[in-house]
């Protein structure tokens, strides 16, 4: 699957990455988290110290097989848990001394939507990105409207607005989530594996998406994915992590070593680098 | 995009509001002594503005002192259920969840039940009572409704089911220990019931009932954001668990301030915010204010059927609401599994 995936997005591949010089936007400093052994039937899970960077206008990928450490990462990232050592910063700032509501204007999180008790429409669902904004009952303003609508825009979704959630499909209902993420105004940009429901044109779709997201309006976008090869072709950087270990941290070309990948994913892998310095991973025969 | 705006929420409610003044007056001039629109108007406005001496002796008796009382009573308990179904469905994410459904409302009888026992004059105890065993049920109901750490929708009703029923056994053998005590009157009040007056003074009743749906409704855009996935809710700023804790607190308060004074009455707290969400949509900033009006309408309508129906013989309220509620909550359930 991961070569059909490869040759449809091989049209829009960017050309990689000159490193920038614009703020950086997030800093990893040897972060690190174990959860807490309150569930006895749980095993003691922890992230070792990771340390990375990205810069306004990244897109990184975060890569690693299951129970690799991804979502906790991400977690933390988001400040829903406070690093057990170590520092991240958003902005110049430690995420977990960041109050809720000002975390929630700077960092949007996109997770697989919960499912919803009661129909609601596109547009209210989008707005409520525009929470962290609000005073007490929080009416929605003039300007609210406005950016939520932008937000549907960027993300192609404008001719959603008055359609229920729950009759969207699979694509329509990924571009509304990331619209609610986009009207949150954050300047970091989080997805959890956002590819996992979506078939291989959406995949694609999606992640030119957030290329552009980042390269025109400068967002820093973190994606969580098993899609090595699209992460390949999109991404400007890729974190990888195997059982709760940060392995590596650098550009495609950087990371995708054949026997570090095999290691990780317990399979016969092959390598290729192509034209432009994008890696490209096919599994290898007689498995 | 029409947002919601105050100016709507203010339209809405003086609508309801209206509905529920002719219902007032309906069920004013309905009973055993058929009562004219003009004779119920003048003897209110008179009323109102202090001219005692110009109503008649029994048109003061009935509009005033049986009819009117009922009413405000009905309003209060209808008000107070449906807020607090309201809240229960966000608390427990479950569009099912209802106080009676969920055994909240045999807590809250058990509790004043004990309290009747045990300081049968204390003033206020009751409701005291009421809501400490509305609060304990829900907590119970809502750690056995969990598996894997994750609220169950199914195994939350079916633990509020089970709660209902052995709290009612309790209440059962209290009752068969309660020799010499009107045990009509207890069955009556178990069902739901308006006819008896509360021992407390009402303007207190209606303080807490304003308190707590008051809170509830500081909460309702939070509400929005928790209805939509917790998880979600979190990240976009809302604390939840402060959100959580004082819909809790503030929907068993209204549980057992209902059932202190009416007994459990059931389905009211399903039936009305899902009317209310069906007419006005699912913002709970509309919801609350809606659900409160549209609870007191209901009980108000409901309480008139249940005194007029077979008179001279009066049926309890709550069974008038479980008549309607019922099937509501099978058709509701039905459609859910879908």
């Amino acid at each position: 699957m991961s070569e059909i995936a490869d040759s449809a997005a091989q049209a829009a591949s960017p050309a990689i990455a000159s490193p920038r010089t614009a703020g950086v936007r997030l800093k990893v400093e040897q972060a690190s988290f174990a959860y807490a052994a309150t569930d006895r039937s749980a095993p003691k899970f922890t992230l070792g110290p990771t340390s990375f960077e990205a810069q306004q206008q990244e897109l990184v990928a975060i890569l690693g097989p299951n129970a690799s450490g991804k979502s906790t990462l991400l977690g933390l990232l988001a400040g829903l848990a406070r690093p057990l050592s170590g520092r991240i910063e958003v902005d110049g700032t430690e995420v977990s001394l960041l109050d809720l509501r000002t975390r929630a204007q700077r960092i949007a999180l996109v997770q697989q939507e919960s499912e919803l008790l009661f129909p609601l429409r596109v547009w209210e669902y989008v707005l409520q990105g525009r929470y962290p904004y609000g005073r007490r009952l929080r009416f929605e303003s003039a300007e609210d409207c406005l950016l939520a609508g932008n937000a549907l825009a960027q993300v192609g979704a404008d001719a959603l607005r008055d359609r229920w959630m729950d009759q969207l499909s699979g694509g329509e209902k990924q571009r509304v989530i990331l619209a609610r993420a986009l009207a949150q105004q954050p300047s970091l940009l989080l997805l959890d594996e956002p590819t996992q429901h979506l078939d291989i044109g959406g995949k694609v779709e999606l992640l030119r998406r957030l290329r552009r997201l980042a390269d025109e309006s400068r967002y820093t976008v973190l994606v969580v994915t098993h899609e090595l090869n699209l992460a390949a072709e999109f991404c400007d950087r890729i974190v990888l992590l195997h059982k709760g270990k940060c392995l590596r941290v650098g550009t495609p070309a950087e990371v995708y070593e054949r026997e570090m990948l095999e290691e990780v994913f317990e399979a016969p892998l092959e390598v290729e680098m192509r034209a432009g310095g994008r890696p490209r991973v096919i599994l290898r025969g007689n498995y | 995009m029409r947002p919601l705006t105050p100016r709507r929420i203010a339209w809405v409610c003086a609508g309801l509001f209206g509905v529920l003044f002719v219902a007032c007056v309906i069920s004013l001039r309905l009973g055993a002594y058929p009562i004219s629109v003009r004779d119920i108007v003048t003897t209110l406005f008179q009323g109102a503005i202090g001219r005692w001496d110009d109503i008649p002796g029994g048109l003061k008796s009935i509009v005033w002192e049986i009819r009117l009382p009922r009413i405000m009573l009905g309003i209060l308990v209808g008000a107070s259920l449906s807020t607090a179904g309201a809240g229960f469905q966000a608390l427990l994410r479950n569009p099912l969840a209802d106080p009676y459904v969920l055994g909240v409302s045999s807590g809250a009888a058990l509790g004043a039940i004990v309290s009747l026992i045990v300081a049968p004059h204390a003033a206020g105890a009751i409701q005291v009572a009421a809501f400490i065993g509305a609060a304990g049920t829900i907590a119970a109901v809502y750690f056995l409704g969990r598996r894997g750490g994750q609220l169950d929708s199914a195994t939350l009703l079916l633990a509020g089911i089970v709660a209902a029923s052995f709290l009612s056994a309790i209440i059962m053998f209290l009752m068969t220990t309660l020799s010499g005590r009107d045990l009509r009157g207890m069955a009556f009040w178990l069902m739901g019931d308006l006819a008896s007056q509360p021992s407390v003074n009402s303007a207190w009743l209606y303080l807490l009932l304003l308190i707590g749906a008051g809170s509830i409704y500081t909460t309702s855009s939070d509400l929005n954001l928790i209805l939509t996935g917790e998880q979600e809710a979190r990240h976009l700023g809302v604390n939840v668990n402060r959100v959580k804790l004082v819909v809790y607190v503030a929907a068993s308060m209204l549980t057992g301030l209902a059932v202190s004074v009416s007994g459990a009455i059931g389905y009211v707290g399903l039936l009305v915010p899902h009317l209310m969400r069906m007419m006005f949509g699912t913002d709970y900033r509309l919801l609350i204010p809606t659900s409160a009006l549209g609870g007191a309408i209901l009980i108000v309508v409901a309480d008139t059927v249940a005194r007029t129906a077979v008179a001279p013989t009066e049926l309890p309220v709550g069974a008038m609401t479980a008549l309607v509620g019922a099937p509501v909550f099978i058709y509701l359930m039905r459609r859910r599994v879908r």
